[in-house]
């Protein structure tokens, strides 16, 4: 431990409302989900912050319910909980594809579709999903809810559009029409951090989502515009290339994530052909 | 022979080669066992060290910018002693004095009694820097320098009919135990007393003794149960103790020192990277002519055992083949790193990857394939290594060869597989057991047996670090003396109720410390006359044997001329492997990895297939994933999730076969198992991702370099 | 703060946002679970909650309110796994021990092969190369239930 834990507190709401209250009132105020990322960050000095909301007893962000044309997910819901409910298995099989390359069985436990999204990493495993399925974000806070598609979330590295009064309360999904498919590259069989990560629909309009490719999750309206026009897959994959921007970092180089992104967009339309099962 | 083994089960003294029960199993199963930060004491103090930034350069100044009210504070002004790490030679300080060659080299120690105090320290160093060098080709400083010469070079190079070149690279690795290095030194009554995680405890007594200018009796190092070593915990814990001990005297408080991972995995030794050039003389028919090969190892900033890794990494060089002319040259260099040090396998799985992925490459431009081309080279009973060691009858390489070829249908399943995304590769190596040349007779080992009232009590400070020494050494004891397995104590290794046994390294526990137990045993067998220890205890009281170590006759070694017997014995191994090559993204995934080895007699058959196994799977880390990356001299992936080790979804299945071809000298005939796997994993992997048309001469084999090696071919 | 832990229900002083890990090693002074890493990638600190592996290296304390927390200490009823453990070579310098065997714990009285690497998967080891703790954990599997035999005439016997 290198963080003087004697330093911080914790603060309980009371409940949902409470918690809201109370990201109002206080500035600075971190809230906490599943805390799989805290200590790694606190230690790494990236998280300076010494006060902190636990929502973890908040049993109404835990929900995974339909409602309507959606299905909702609130935030709390852990990567197991995703992997068991047969509601997700139905709507957003490639939710649970990603919730199950989430590190290894004791992340699954405890690490939560909100914290993923909130951390905004590039290389977070359920946010190319989330993009693919045009999914939107649910905010609230104490003066009311609102909705942000998630594809608008980010405005940069780590960066969201979040107010600093404002929790994610879940996602809502739509319906997703075409066919669902993902895969995660990573450093190694399991517990892995990705070096290419991509979710895709195969509709009319395909919809395509990357993350490790640039500093948010990202789509690539370019190369959906291609295959939604019939471009052939080589093409559309030459188009990909040139639409992403990875780097060289500590895990791989920026040629070979490109690469594998063009490798990742073949096999997600020769696998999701008509006739061929994917789900 | 089964039948007679199975008669024998009954009786529970006569239990090598039975799978008797671990000594320390329901400890570890319980969460009962100890390890050094499990432990507590009054009073304690938690230390911490300072480090460099910079690679090379000097000290100008150094400031304390916090409040320091109830800190301890050591620097190398404080050292009673001499202000060295004691091992080989006399050059790394224990804290650095004016001048730092390395990154996190140590400067200052802290301690204090409130952990989270140590959080507030801040110390500034206002340094002169030097410009380092770090690619060991531009090191102006040799550690050592040996070559190894055999017949003529010249006449063997004159005799072949093609000669093929090779340059091959293999990186730093890191131990990863899984338990952090960590010490605890306690003063008191003149002198010091120091528990901790570590293979060497008279390595660690010698050098307190020098650090602190203590006589030996005032110092005592005590090994705790220890969560793995691999050769990491062998010379690094003397620079841990050090400090601990420092801290300890000054402040007159026991004194607490455990690495969390990052500074453990930036901080302490590594693996020696190594760059090995072949140049090989062979005939049209595939037999080595003439073998010229040069070694180029990375020491890092100080010499630790690096002389002893560059020898080991020569002596293995050839591979285990019969060749008249024969020359292996190699350098161990400096560079401003960290310093490297023992890990499994000591140079070997560095010159033997090369060796290995040079065969197959020989082979290839021969048409002749990978086993044809090893079994025309095989070393066999009467041929002499590149020492002019000759290979006693029941040694050599090829039974193992030929039983791996044999298991695994290679021939078959290669053909099979053509075209195919799997491939199959080979490896056929060997690892001398024990230290090299006459290094067992210097160290002088020695072994005590006390007869207690209900057994006996084994005296050494051969150590437990996992792979099972404690129950193994309990086995030969109890089958050499005729009693229960039982009523043989193992207590921990200590300094001061234990002589000096030599290092638990070099593959010697079982085989050299074994033997001296087998011996002690029947001595002490011979003396109770046949009464049982109980009885004798009544009778006569306490009797305690003690055996040294006499080398087994016949053996020379001539260490300027390197020449002569290098090993009293060699474990000889053949690994096959199977990989899947996913050629679009370079994922490369082992299946299955069957080893096939002589290591003697086993004495424990669970715990020598599961050195095996291990072994494997670090090799398996070694070929594809586990990459150290290295920026400034520094460690930049210093992290668990960035330094990436075998999970169960990297690992193959791996199926292990033992031949048993008994060593004379050995304990009951055992050689030496724990570095032997570490040899022969990656160049079996390597050598199947080659078959698969990616042509890989460095590990690790990570997709990217994989992907580049297919875009070449 | 009152949670249970090892099946009895206790009351633990300690600062909120402490870690599990060292509420159990230094309060509770239950030191089998280990620091490996505290990172989250090791798994050597794996404890259950609820009857779910996690790593108390990455669990503040405060979100164990009214949690049943099982430390290896408290593993009862899986004694066939430990001496499992023991006689296979699931265990060699034991410092992945703990968490191992509670991570093993929470797979199920009888996982095949598949189950128990994707189960392991957060729970390093770099003695064993894994294989003997398959062994360990296939042979404590609970056996199933022989069939009841019929006799000749189809009852029961």
């Amino acid at each position: 431990m290198r963080t003087a834990i004697s330093r911080l507190s914790l603060v309980e709401p009371r409940s949902l409302r409470h918690a809201l209250r109370l990201m109002r009132d206080e500035a600075g105020l971190v809230p906490l989900a599943g805390c799989t990322d805290l200590y790694v960050a606190l230690n790494d000095g990236a998280l300076r912050a010494t006060r902190f909301l636990n929502l973890w007893p908040i049993e109404e962000l835990r929900v995974i319910e339909p409602r309507g044309p959606v299905l909702f997910i609130g935030a709390l819901a852990t990567y197991s909980s995703l992997i068991r409910s047969a509601d997700v298995r139905r709507w957003l099989p490639m939710l649970v594809s990603a919730a199950r390359e989430v590190g290894g069985r004791q992340v699954q436990n405890r690490g939560t579709l909100g914290g993923n999204i909130a951390n905004g990493s590039p290389a977070g495993d359920t946010l190319p999903v989330l993009a693919a399925a045009e999914a939107t974000v649910v905010l609230g806070s104490a003066t009311g809810t609102r909705r942000v598609p998630f594809t608008a979330f980010y405005k940069g590295y780590r960066t969201t559009v979040m107010r600093a009064d404002e929790l994610i309360l879940g996602i809502e999904v739509p319906e997703v029409e075409g066919r669902q498919w993902f895969c995660k590259v990573g450093t190694r069989g399991a517990q892995a951090i990705s070096k290419v990560v991509m979710a895709a629909v195969r509709a009319p309009h395909p919809r395509v989502a990357l993350g490790s490719v640039a500093p948010t999750v990202v789509r690539v309206p370019k190369t959906e515009a291609a295959l939604t026009g019939g471009a052939s897959v080589d093409d559309a994959r030459t188009i990909l290339m040139s639409e992403i921007a990875p780097i060289d970092d500590i895990r791989s180089t920026a040629a070979y994530r490109r690469h594998v992104a063009g490798v990742l967009l073949g096999r997600f339309w020769e696998q999701t052909a008509a006739g061929r099962p994917v789900y | 022979m089964k039948g007679a083994r199975k008669a024998h089960a009954t009786r529970a003294t006569a239990v090598v080669g039975h799978p008797v029960r671990r000594k320390d199993g329901l400890d570890k199963v319980t969460g009962a066992a100890r390890y050094i930060d499990d432990l507590v004491l009054p009073g304690l103090l938690y230390g911490t060290t300072i480090r460099s930034t910079i690679p090379r350069g000097e000290i100008a100044s150094v400031h304390l910018d916090f409040d320091t009210t109830g800190f301890t504070i050591v620097s190398a002004r404080d050292i009673p002693g001499k202000n060295v790490v004691s091992l080989i030679e006399a050059d790394q300080p224990s804290l650095a004095d004016g001048r730092v060659e390395h990154v996190g080299e140590a400067i200052l120690l802290l301690a204090h009694a409130d952990k989270e105090r140590l959080l507030d320290v801040r110390v500034s160093i206002d340094y002169r820097p030097a410009s380092p060098v770090f690619e060991p080709e531009l090191s102006p400083t040799t550690f050592k320098e040996i070559t190894i010469a055999k017949g003529d070079l010249g006449r063997g190079f004159a005799e072949a009919d093609l000669v093929v070149e090779g340059e091959y690279r293999t990186g730093h690795q890191e131990h990863l135990y899984i338990e952090t290095n960590g010490v605890l030194a306690v003063p008191g009554d003149g002198g010091i007393t120091v528990h901790g995680s570590l293979q060497c405890p008279y390595y660690v007594h010698r050098a307190l003794c020098e650090l602190l200018s203590l006589p030996e009796r005032k110092v005592r190092v005590i090994q705790t149960e220890t969560g793995g070593g691999f050769g990491g915990k062998e010379d690094y814990p003397s620079v841990l103790a050090g400090h601990a001990a420092l801290l300890a005297l000054k402040s007159g408080r026991p004194v607490k020192m455990v690495y969390d991972r990052a500074e453990d995995m930036f901080a302490t030794t590594k693996r020696h990277p190594a760059i090995v050039r072949h140049r090989t003389g062979v005939t049209r028919d595939g037999h080595l002519t003439a073998i010229d090969i040069e070694v180029l190892l990375d020491g890092g900033a100080y010499v630790t055992l690096s002389p002893v890794v560059l020898s080991r990494g020569l002596l293995h060089a050839t591979g285990p083949y019969r060749c008249d002319h024969v020359r292996v040259h190699g350098r161990v260099v400096k560079t401003n790193t960290p310093p490297n040090g023992a890990f499994r396998g000591f140079g070997a799985p560095q010159t033997q990857f090369a060796a290995e992925v040079h065969m197959d490459r020989i082979g290839e431009q021969l048409g002749l394939d990978p086993i044809q081309v090893r079994e025309r080279n095989a070393l066999r009973p009467g041929d002499t290594m590149a020492t002019g060691q000759r290979i006693e009858a029941n040694g050599g390489a090829l039974r193992v060869l030929r039983e791996a070829a044999r298991r695994t249908r290679f021939r078959q399943r290669r053909r099979a597989l053509r075209g195919t995304d799997r491939g199959l590769g080979v490896a056929l190596f060997f690892h001398g057991a024990g230290f090299t040349g006459s290094g067992e007779v210097k160290l002088r080992s020695k072994a005590t047996l006390e007869l207690t009232r209900r057994g006996v009590r084994v005296g050494v400070t051969a150590t437990e670090i996992g792979q099972g020494a404690r129950t193994v050494l309990a086995q030969i004891v109890a089958t050499a003396l005729g009693i229960p397995y039982e009523h043989v104590e193992m207590p921990p290794a200590d300094t001061s109720l234990a002589p000096d046994s030599g290092p638990t390294v070099a593959s010697r526990t079982t085989m050299i410390v074994g033997r001296l137990l087998e011996l002690a045993a029947r001595d002490l067998k011979r003396r109770l006359r046949g009464r049982t220890p109980a009885e004798s205890w009544r009778a006569h009281g306490p009797i305690s044997v003690t055996k040294e170590y006499t080398p087994p006759p016949g053996l020379t070694w001539d260490e300027e001329q390197y020449v002569g017997d290098a090993y009293g014995t060699w474990a000889w191994a053949c690994d096959v492997a199977e990989v899947e090559l996913d050629r679009d993204t370079g994922i490369v995934r082992p299946l299955r990895i069957t080893s096939v080895a002589d290591i003697g007699r086993v004495i424990h058959p669970v715990m020598a297939r599961g050195q095996m196994e291990g072994g494997t799977a670090q090799a398996v880390g070694y070929a594809l994933t586990e990459e150290v990356v290295m920026r400034d001299g520094r460690m930049a992936n210093a992290q668990l999730t960035n330094y990436l080790i075998p999970t169960t979804a990297d690992t193959p299945e791996i199926d292990v076969v033992f031949v048993e071809r008994p060593y004379r000298n050995g304990a009951f005939g055992a050689k030496g198992v724990g570095e032997l796997p570490m040899d022969g994993g990656a160049p079996a992997i390597v050598n199947a991702l080659r078959s698969l048309g990616a042509d890989v001469r460095a590990v690790p084999a990570t997709p990217e370099r994989v992907l580049d090696a297919l875009s070449k071919g | 703060m009152r949670f249970t832990l090892n099946g009895r229900t206790v009351d633990v002083r300690a600062h909120p946002m402490k870690r599990l890990l060292d509420v159990l090693r230094e309060d509770c002074h239950l030191t089998g679970t280990k620091e490996g890493c505290g990172e989250g990638e090791c798994g050597a600190c794996t404890v259950l909650v609820d009857g779910e592996a996690v790593n108390a290296c990455l669990v503040p304390f405060a979100q164990v309110r009214g949690a049943r927390v099982t430390t290896i200490e408290g593993l009862r009823g899986r004694r066939r796994l430990q001496e499992a453990f023991v006689e296979h070579g699931g265990a060699q310098c034991g410092i992945c021990t703990p968490g191992m065997i509670v991570a093993a714990a929470a797979l199920g009285r009888r996982p095949n092969l598949d189950d128990i690497k994707t189960g392991l998967a957060g729970n390093l080891c770099r003695c064993t190369g894994y294989s003997g703790i398959y062994r360990a954990i296939e042979a404590a599997a609970v056996p199933l239930r022989p069939a009841r035999r019929r006799g000749a005439r189809g009852k029961r016997r």
